[in-house]
């Protein structure tokens, strides 16, 4: 058994990706959490100086805070895996499947888990076959309204739910200014509901749903991040049978994309208590507003203690 | 069962906070100071070409030889040293015979606005500013819940038909005209020499107070710039500078000359604001224009900007796709870019960010989120290579994006609803 108090740990927050204001709020609270319980603990960018840094002065493990592609899309978790650094978290392969909706969405899919219908398109095939044409089908196919998303990427940014047809190509432009891809997904009208998930060696555990209520209806960047402008609900306002599903699917969800540690599974409920996962994330935000801290909280586990467990699982699977 | 909104305070703000959030645009201007990022974002001086072992010296000095008084409390108007030595600078820019009695020195140009703001805005009231005008004001009107109306411009500045219109639209709730008329933040422009004239006309005929904001006439490239309004009429004008551009925006040092009836209401609200300007700051600005060159500093810095300047036009004129328009500035610190029809350039920034390249769009500086088609281009912090640069991949994003325009059609934009602000860069942006 390794004592996690002795441990080094290095968080990494910040980078180059449009999350990168969320990161070093997510990383500084981490930070706080590992130093609360005793933990030596540091913080620092995932920049030119990260590699010279880590042979220098190896940590015993890093915490990975950074959001976007080189938090999430498994990249930077090969690159530590090559430093032989241990990291919380899920591995890189299973990052990069996650980060990639229209992949992660294939896998739920084959495993039999529900997740709303939809197409992933490159801009490029816009300008081939004639966007008035694609889109026509895609709202044809799919049905109003629709929620369109960059393929890669979080917070938000880029989506936007349409519900005229005419309001489509401004969704997709909004769109392809974050990524070249996008996803274009039936929209599942029901209660926006987040599950954390831990894995502290027992086996992956279900902590209780949150539920998200934006003021203004839309759960866009500034819902997210400007305290005040949405209600959480810990845990979410749903039948126990229900809760039970949510959390069974969330669960199955983790499994199939061979998640490790923690994630986050998002998902729609819909009026007949049916849960759809929308997406998973590898590197949850951990902000004073992000859902998996509130989730923690709820299910009655400190913050801090839980970090610290998963830091001492990494450095013990790293030297297993 | 409860929920929760991470803010129990929600309910008990005041009205005039409500829209106040975080924003897309905000966040990728979080990515935009790293140095992989070109950044013509920021309205950042080239601090470094100031002479700093000598200021360290300086300010050592300060504490160690004035330190009881440079240390302590000082004065609400500010020191009368200060004071002075205000006066003489004004005199430079050929505001004659002002009295340092009229002068109040604020924390920058800024808290000058909030001062005149708190002064004359009741909430309803009207303020005219140019369109695009500077954001921070907007932050300041909107702050004293004021509406902002627009007044239009062009090469020459503020278009006084314009201003007469918008003077009669307001319907007598116009409480004072807001403008930069020199080397103007962010359109780069000056009000002409002749409009000059006919605006404080127009104003004078209307009874409507000008506070005139002039952070840049001093950093003229080819000519000195055209005579302050306040140069030209004593009363009804309020005229705000600073020395964050003639010397360290960090000191935080600015001033307002004001109506002499007014002073002294000015000086009661500021020491409800602050108690005091800093008395370490005046004395550090004080004695930096007594001891030091500091006019040859201001010629350096206006050497360095001319060149950026020149830098940055000349990669517009070879980089830019076509259908694209932009300032010739003669001073200042920033070009104002109009993009080709279609563009949209709040939309664009993330394709920026992710190319490395940051910009304030133009909504950023109307209060009714308008602004789309431009974006403020700032030459004053990065080097000419650097600038090049900038302009470089900001013409390959735009060809993107006109790429993209052309297969969607064209798309409708999404006007800001909350403050300015939620798309301007903080001011530690470089």
């Amino acid at each position: 058994m390794i004592d996690s108090m002795d441990l080094q740990v290095l968080v990494l927050a910040g980078g180059l990706s449009y999350e990168r204001d969320v990161s070093l709020r997510s990383g500084r609270r981490v930070l706080d959490a590992l130093r609360a319980v005793g933990l030596t603990a540091s913080m620092r960018d995932a920049d030119a100086t990260l590699l010279p840094y880590l042979e220098a002065d190896p940590p015993d493990a890093v915490v990975i805070a950074l959001h976007g592609a080189t938090g999430e899309d498994g990249s930077l978790r090969g690159v530590l895996d090559l430093c032989g650094v241990p990291y919380v978290g899920c591995s890189s392969r299973a990052s990069r499947l996650a980060w990639d909706k229209p992949s992660a969405k294939s896998m739920l899919r084959e495993a039999g888990i529900a997740t709303p219908e939809w197409v992933a398109l490159p801009h490029d095939r816009f300008s081939e076959l004639g966007a008035v044409a694609v889109l026509d089908r895609i709202a044809e196919r799919l049905g109003l309204p629709l929620m369109v998303k960059p393929a890669q990427g979080g917070s938000g940014l880029g989506a936007a739910v349409v519900k005229e047809a005419a309001d489509l190509p401004a969704a997709m432009v909004g769109c392809f200014a974050y990524d070249s891809t996008a996803l274009v997904e039936r929209f599942v009208p029901g209660a926006d509901v987040a599950v954390s998930i831990v894995d502290l060696g027992d086996g992956p555990q279900a902590l209780p749903a949150v539920e998200i209520v934006a003021r203004n209806g839309v759960y866009d960047y500034a819902a997210r991040y400007t305290a005040g402008l949405t209600t959480w609900h810990t845990p979410a306002r749903l039948a126990p049978e229900v809760a039970a599903s949510v959390a069974a699917a969330a669960l199955a969800a983790h499994n199939a994309l061979g998640l490790r540690d923690l994630s986050r599974v998002d998902l729609i409920v819909d009026a007949a208590g049916q849960p759809h996962v929308l997406g998973v994330n590898v590197s949850p935000g951990m902000t004073e507003t992000s859902l998996l801290p509130l989730a923690v909280q709820a299910g009655g586990l400190d913050f801090g203690k839980l970090l610290a467990g998963l830091v001492g699982q990494a450095v013990a699977r790293a030297s297993a | 069962m409860t929920g929760t909104t991470q803010d129990d305070y929600t309910d008990r703000y005041a009205r005039r906070v409500r829209g106040m959030t975080t924003s897309e645009i905000r966040a990728l201007f979080a990515v935009a100071s790293r140095p992989e990022v070109v950044s013509l974002a920021g309205g950042s001086p080239y601090i470094a070409a100031l002479p700093l072992d000598a200021v360290g010296e300086m300010l050592g000095k300060l504490a160690a030889e004035q330190g009881t008084t440079s240390l302590q409390y000082g004065i609400g108007q500010g020191t009368i040293d200060l004071r002075e030595r205000i006066c003489e600078v004004m005199s430079l820019s050929g505001i004659d015979g002002a009295s340092p009695d009229d002068v109040v020195v604020t924390v920058g140009g800024q808290q000058a606005l909030d001062l005149i703001a708190r002064l004359f805005l009741d909430p309803g009231d009207v303020v005219l500013a140019e369109g695009p005008t500077y954001v921070g004001a907007l932050g300041v009107f909107q702050a004293a819940q004021a509406q902002v109306r627009h007044v239009a411009i062009d090469a020459d500045g503020l278009i006084p038909a314009a201003l007469e219109e918008a003077i009669v639209a307001a319907q007598g709730r116009a409480k004072f005209l807001y403008t930069i008329p020199t080397y103007q933040n962010p359109a780069g422009v000056t009000l002409s020499e002749a409009r000059r004239e006919e605006v404080l006309d127009i104003c004078e005929r209307h009874r409507l107070l000008v506070v005139e904001d002039d952070p840049y006439g001093m950093l003229s490239f080819e000519h000195d710039a055209p005579r302050p309004l306040r140069a030209r009429r004593r009363e009804g004008v309020f005229y705000v500078s600073t020395f964050s551009k003639t010397f360290a925006p960090g000191l935080r040092v600015g001033w307002v000359l004001a109506p002499h009836a007014v002073r002294e209401k000015l000086v009661m609200a500021n020491e409800a604001a602050i108690l005091c300007p800093s008395a370490f700051a005046q004395a550090a600005v004080t004695q930096y224009l007594s001891t030091m060159p500091w006019r040859e500093q201001v010629k350096v810095y206006r050497e360095i900007y001319r060149e950026r300047r020149d830098a940055l036009l000349s990669a517009l004129q070879d980089l830019m796709p076509p259908g694209t328009s932009w300032t010739n500035p003669a001073g200042g610190l920033f070009v104002w870019a109009t993009l080709p029809e279609g563009l949209d350039s709040k939309a664009m920034m993330p394709r920026a960010i992710a190319a490395r390249v940051a910009y304030v769009p133009g909504t950023g500086f109307y209060a009714d989120g308008t602004g789309g088609s431009n974006m403020r281009l700032n030459f004053s912090f990065s080097s000419p290579e650097r600038l090049r640069e900038g302009v470089r991949r900001l013409s390959g994003v735009m060809e993107q994006e006109l790429a993209l325009r052309a297969v969607f059609g064209a798309t409708p934009t999404h006007r800001r609803r909350g403050p300015a602000a939620a798309d301007a860069p903080g001011p530690d942006l470089a």
